[in-house]
């Protein structure tokens, strides 16, 4: 039983880090993506490229900005240009006809709304494009990543529990007649308690370290493979290294609260005599 | 000393009353035998003098213990000045005969010094010496009982309560295990014994509560298992 409920509660906390292990390592790459994500801040057709670049450091000063680039018109032509197939009818055209423009960075996607806000304040700039729905698709996204792993982690905590509650109840159901006896004789609670918090805490963290190596072998398989076949890294995976000692402390802390709790649950009936 | 007075015990469960108006008095090193038909509440009585049911009404001393207002926190204390011994034996079918008593001894935390000391002569005591290794299934029935008794007593306790001791043994045996209580009664320890055996309570010419319908229907000194007649 003692072999089987390690196996279990083992399975447990591997779905239950495999869920938290997939949510972290799609906010990871959502992060990513998000990183890229940049609006572009026009300026006054009437300024000059010398004179919008001078509001630079405008916008570089509001707080959510990581970072600006301003483009000239000709830059922004031959961007323009450059992404036509036939570009024949724009060659002759002036740079004029475009207007100077800031590409901007921001730090948290969550702010982005309130930062285009504090942009268009600064004088110069006339006009703002931003992907505001795909930046909430990814909020949303992450959100409802967040909210599953959550409660998967705490459905899978509350069996757990279940498992080492029922493994310390098989426990001392065969040892009933010898808890009658220590009650008879005057043991004190804490004293019939103990081995048996013991045993729920080796069983919780045995559980915890079988449950993290496994974890740790097919998490470097998995990096492995994608790196194999992902060769123009659109997924990235959190390195192990980075993952390891949270991961070790979590395992190690749930499987000792689990076990502690478990076992003291199973045994107060017992102690009723 | 085990003092009831004007004890009533009401179960929850069934709101049924195990016991009216039970009042009476045992003394240090006396030797009393409780006697009764099934069902009169003898064992409502042992179990409220171990706490494990605590009183409707009334009030029960036990040594230095007043159960009505006892703490549950303090009922291992009170059990530590009780020992008991039961029809069945219990005893744990894994742990040889001193193993037995060692673990008793350990639960209250004596010392290794007093474990060796006392356990070689509670089995003097109960005569069991030269069994100390031998486990429960390899010993008879009224040996298990000696072993159960020495259980009891090894933790020096002030009062042995015995549930039916002799229930499960010959008349011989029966017989042979009421003198070693007596004995045991005799070194100081005051002793309780429920029993339904007629012969052997007529036989020590002690004291015998007699009760019936949750209610102490006689109560003699020198007397005998002669509750029905009255």
């Amino acid at each position: 039983m003692t072999f089987a409920s390690i196996g279990i509660m083992a399975s447990c906390l591997i779905i239950m880090c495999s869920v938290a292990l997939i949510a972290m390592n799609l906010e990871y790459n959502l992060d990513a993506l998000m990183a890229e994500n940049e609006f572009l801040a026009y300026v006054d057709e009437n300024l000059t490229d010398e004179e919008g670049e001078e509001l630079t450091g405008q916008i570089e000063a509001i707080d959510n900005v990581a970072e600006v680039h301003y483009i000239t018109r000709e830059e922004a032509l031959d961007d323009y240009v450059g992404d036509l197939e036939d570009d024949s009818l724009y060659r002759d055209l002036p740079a004029s006809v475009l207007r100077g423009r800031f590409s901007i960075r921001v730090n948290d996607i969550e702010q982005l709304q309130d930062t285009i806000e504090q942009v268009r304040q600064v004088e110069g700039v006339v006009k703002i494009s931003a992907a505001l729905d795909v930046a909430d698709g990814f909020m949303t996204m992450r959100n409802v990543t967040v909210v599953i792993a959550l409660l998967m982690v705490v459905v899978l905590v509350i069996v757990s529990l279940f498992i080492i509650s029922n493994a310390i109840k098989l426990a001392t159901s065969s040892r009933e007649g010898e808890i009658a006896i220590m009650k008879m004789v005057g043991a004190t609670n804490s004293f019939v308690r103990w081995p048996f918090v013991i045993e729920g805490i080796l069983l919780g963290v045995g559980s915890a370290l079988l449950a993290f190596l496994v974890q740790w072998g097919v998490y470097q398989l998995l990096v492995q493979a994608v790196n194999v076949y992902s060769h123009v890294q659109l997924i990235n995976m959190i390195p192990f290294e980075q993952l390891r000692m949270p991961m070790l402390i979590t395992f190690g802390g749930i499987g000792l609260i689990v076990g502690v709790l478990g076992s003291l649950i199973t045994i107060r009936k017992f102690l009723r005599v | 000393m085990i003092q009831f007075t004007n004890v009533k015990k009401t179960y929850d469960s069934n709101l049924t009353e195990a016991l009216h108006d039970i009042s009476f008095v045992i003394e240090d090193g006396e030797f009393v035998f409780l006697v009764g038909p099934s069902g009169s509440g003898k064992s409502t009585i042992l179990k409220l003098i171990t706490a494990e049911e605590r009183i409707t009404s009334g009030g029960i001393l036990v040594g230095d213990y007043d159960l009505a207002t006892l703490k549950p926190r303090k009922i291992p204390y009170l059990r530590r000045t009780l020992g008991v011994v039961f029809q069945d034996f219990r005893l744990i079918e894994n742990r040889t005969v001193r193993g037995n008593l060692e673990f008793v001894m350990r639960v209250v935390g004596s010392s290794n010094k007093t474990i060796r000391e006392r356990i070689p002569y509670v089995l003097d005591l109960v005569g069991l010496s030269e069994k100390a290794e031998c486990f429960p299934n390899e010993l008879s029935g009224g040996e298990q009982q000696r072993v159960a008794i020495a259980r009891a007593l090894v933790n020096n306790p002030k009062t042995i309560i015995a549930d039916e001791p002799t229930g499960n043994l010959d008349p011989e045996r029966s017989y042979e295990l009421m003198c070693l209580l007596e004995k045991i009664n005799q070194l100081g320890t005051t002793m309780l014994v429920v029993t339904h055996e007629r012969d052997l309570v007529n036989c020590f010419n002690k004291r015998v509560i007699s009760i019936d319908n949750g209610r102490v229907i006689s109560d003699m000194e020198n007397g005998l298992y002669d509750y029905e007649t009255i």
